[in-house]
């Protein structure tokens, strides 16, 4: 067969996802998209736009607001809100504080982070959401790497990494009883790489905050935080203004940031491509323990 | 504009001391596709467990139960990229339930690496694999003989076991076996070549990898469109498309085509192709696409599209191989729910041709039960017609999964004979 007939490797992780988008589409009556402001997740936004072009995005984006967001994600949001004319749904951290349904950690390492799930399965709940389609890959994190395309989770919300159902070829098994639900992974074979080959072949517009600025940092051991309200600081942080960017974007109090000159699409390629340290290499809340993750899926976690 | 590099998913088998953690950690590590984060992570973990080289299965082994007991429980997947090519890998259990795990591992790869250990050369669990491989029509074969350096680098040694394979591989359907020899342990062939086997002249694992022909392994002969889900915007800009959306899972379609829709036999031509970000004239498996008729008959999810004069097989009676995969047996009579294509419908065991003994590979008649890892020929009754394919011709349309409908759980893996 000639070269003709062949998908290049984004072109197939591109028709991949769709095809995965379209049985969530299919499979599920209420599914939504969990949206975090991160590359990924506009990724995955964009790729269910595409699915169902010239309809409407059919999905509602789901937003677990922590409250403690870089102002920058929120205007992105918002605008690709506008710009796709979905319709948005907010979950609050600090609403479930205020509920007393979960209680806020303390001190200076204290993030909302594990509070976020509770936050999460609440919301799903409150609006009958029997799928979430969500941006996590497989190359991210060890614990990420047994997921499913359509992974299951019981009436507790809970992941059960042990037992999960055998996933054959590309016939996703969306099956459940009342008050479980499934989350839906459609770039679960892309790299971080691929991501941002990705967004810069369809030209997916990104938060500023990918790209090279200044800004005044917190330089905590090996990480670098952005410096804002929500941080404690410590006797032994140092305060420093720095040219960086964030590879990952997460809640302000976890994401560390990197000391970088890329300015442009191209400047990060070749930054990520020579990478010696993974993407969450400087998420605290990685560092936690080594099967952080795992223990955070298990409990309902994105 | 996109990367001119393809992807090769490639899956693994091996009992659990054939090395096969330690061979996927050299192919990444000599690649040099490890994170220092991750070597960081794998050196304390290592430490931790107070050995004094570096863990390498610590890379996929992801759970803590699987880091804790040293055993893999689930498949994991891991990525790397060459400037050739970007490989998926599906790492798989080699212990308890391997036809579970090798099955699934296999449904979605191009190629499998299979690892025999050089002093024991092929053994039973050489010969499942090999019949695994064969079933799921896996069309590239790479038996690694490992730990050359425990039979001192030996050609002896290596020919004879390629030889008793070769005899045993004639049989199966594999169109393309390589043969490597290689030490995991030390690096021979994997990636670099080995100062051992001067003798060996062939590729080492990783050329073989990045340069193996996998063009032919997707059907464009036979065009099969099912349909997932319908597409009407009904707005004001568009107020009377209607989209029939859906993976071209083999073949090539071309607008202005006649096309057949199953099952109510209706034709129809198309008028407009869509690609996710264009329209288009030609199609081609295994993109993802929205297709327009000219006429507005009545498809939806579970309908397939196809040429009228190449038409698959469209029957409520199906013959198939079947991978029992749950821990409660199945038996003759029982209902289940079946999924092929985007169709799901409702059917029942009628009868058990025969098991596959997967000690001897021979088959045993007179079943009326099936357990977890067994593989058998059976005919199954369905609610409605299917429209398949033998899997041996088209992968996509003689694939399907049985689903238990109390549980929910996937259940056996089946092809189409």
């Amino acid at each position: 067969m000639t070269r003709k007939y062949r998908l290049n490797q984004l072109e197939e992780l591109e028709a991949e996802a769709i095809y995965a988008i379209r049985e969530a589409y299919a499979q599920f009556e209420n599914p939504c998209i969990l949206f975090s402001g991160g590359k990924d997740s506009i990724v995955v936004t964009h790729l269910a736009a595409m699915a169902f072009t010239p309809a409407r995005l059919p999905f509602p984006l789901v937003h677990i607001d922590t409250g403690h967001n870089f102002p920058e994600t929120l205007q992105f949001r918002d605008a690709l809100v506008e710009r796709f004319q979905a319709r948005l749904i907010v979950g609050s951290v600090q609403e479930s504080i205020d509920k007393g349904k979960v209680r806020e950690e303390q001190g200076s390492q204290a993030s909302r982070n594990k509070a976020q799930s509770v936050t999460l399965l609440d919301t799903l709940a409150e609006y009958g959401f029997d799928a979430a389609l969500g941006g996590a890959r497989r190359d991210e994190e060890k614990a990420r790497a047994k997921e499913r395309f359509f992974s299951h989770r019981d009436e507790f919300g809970q992941w059960d990494p042990k037992n999960q159902r055998p996933e054959l070829w590309d016939l996703y098994n969306g099956r459940k009883m009342p008050g479980e639900h499934f989350r839906i992974f459609p770039i679960s074979n892309w790299t971080e790489l691929d991501i941002w080959n990705y967004i810069r072949w369809r030209q997916i517009p990104l938060p500023s905050l990918y790209f090279t600025h200044r800004r005044l940092c917190v330089r905590r051991g090996m990480s670098l935080l952005a410096h804002s309200p929500f941080i404690q600081l410590l006797a032994t942080d140092r305060l420093e203004e720095l040219e960086i960017r964030f590879r990952t974007i997460g809640d302000l109090t976890i994401t560390g940031a990197i000391e970088s000159p890329a300015a442009t699409l191209d400047e990060i390629i070749d930054e990520v491509a020579t990478s010696r340290e993974t993407e969450r290499g400087n998420r605290a809340d990685d560092k936690r323990s080594e099967a952080a993750m795992e223990d955070r899926k298990k409990e309902g976690y994105f | 504009m996109p990367e001119k590099e393809d992807l090769l998913r490639f899956t693994t088998a091996g009992s659990v001391d054939d090395g096969k953690s330690t061979l996927i950690g050299r192919l990444l590590y000599d690649s040099k596709s490890i994170f220092e984060d991750q070597l960081a992570s794998v050196t304390a973990a290592s430490q931790k467990k107070g050995l004094d080289h570096l863990d390498l299965s610590l890379l996929t082994d992801g759970l803590r139960d699987e880091r804790i007991q040293g055993i893999t429980i689930d498949v994991a997947y891991r990525y790397y990229s060459t400037p050739r090519r970007k490989f998926i890998i599906a790492d798989t259990p080699g212990h308890i339930q391997y036809t579970r795990n090798m099955v699934t591992g296999a449904s979605t790869a191009n190629l499998a690496i299979l690892l025999v250990d050089a002093r024991h050369g092929v053994v039973e669990q050489t010969r499942r694999h090999s019949f695994i491989a064969s079933l799921l029509q896996i069309q590239h074969l790479v038996l690694c003989v490992n730990k050359m350096d425990l039979v001192g680098y030996s050609q002896t040694v290596f020919e004879e076991i390629i030889s008793a394979y070769s005899d045993f591989a004639s049989r199966m359907e594999i169109p393309d076996v390589t043969c490597i020899p290689v030490s995991a342990l030390h690096g021979d062939n994997i990636v670099n070549r080995s100062e051992q086997m001067l003798w060996y002249n062939g590729p080492t694992l990783l050329y073989h990898l990045e340069h193996v022909q996998i063009a032919n392994d997707t059907n464009h002969v036979d065009m099969r469109f099912p349909v997932q889900t319908v597409i009407r915007p009904q707005t004001q800009e568009n107020p009377d498309f209607r989209g029939y959306a859906g993976k071209l899972v083999s073949g090539i379609l071309r607008k202005g085509e006649t096309v057949m829709a199953l099952p109510s036999g209706f034709t129809s031509t198309i008028t407009a192709l869509h690609l996710p970000d264009r329209q288009t004239e030609e199609a081609f498996a295994p993109q993802s696409i929205v297709v327009e008729l000219a006429d507005d008959i009545d498809i939806s999810r579970g309908d397939m599209l196809v040429r009228p004069a190449n038409q698959p097989v469209i029957s409520q009676d199906v013959e198939a191989m079947l991978c029992w995969l749950d821990n409660h047996p199945v038996h003759t009579g029982t209902r289940l729910v079946l999924r092929h294509t985007s169709r799901e419908v409702k059917c029942v065991l009628k009868e058990i041709l025969y098991r596959v003994d997967m000690h001897t590979l021979s088959r045993q008649e007179n079943s009326q039960q099936l357990s977890a890892n067994d593989i058998a020929r059976v005919r199954l009754r369905t609610t409605s017609p299917l429209f398949m394919d033998s899997y041996r011709k088209n992968r996509p349309t003689g694939a399907f999964i049985l689903i238990d409908e109390g549980t929910n759980v996937t259940v056996a893996a089946g092809m189409v004979v």
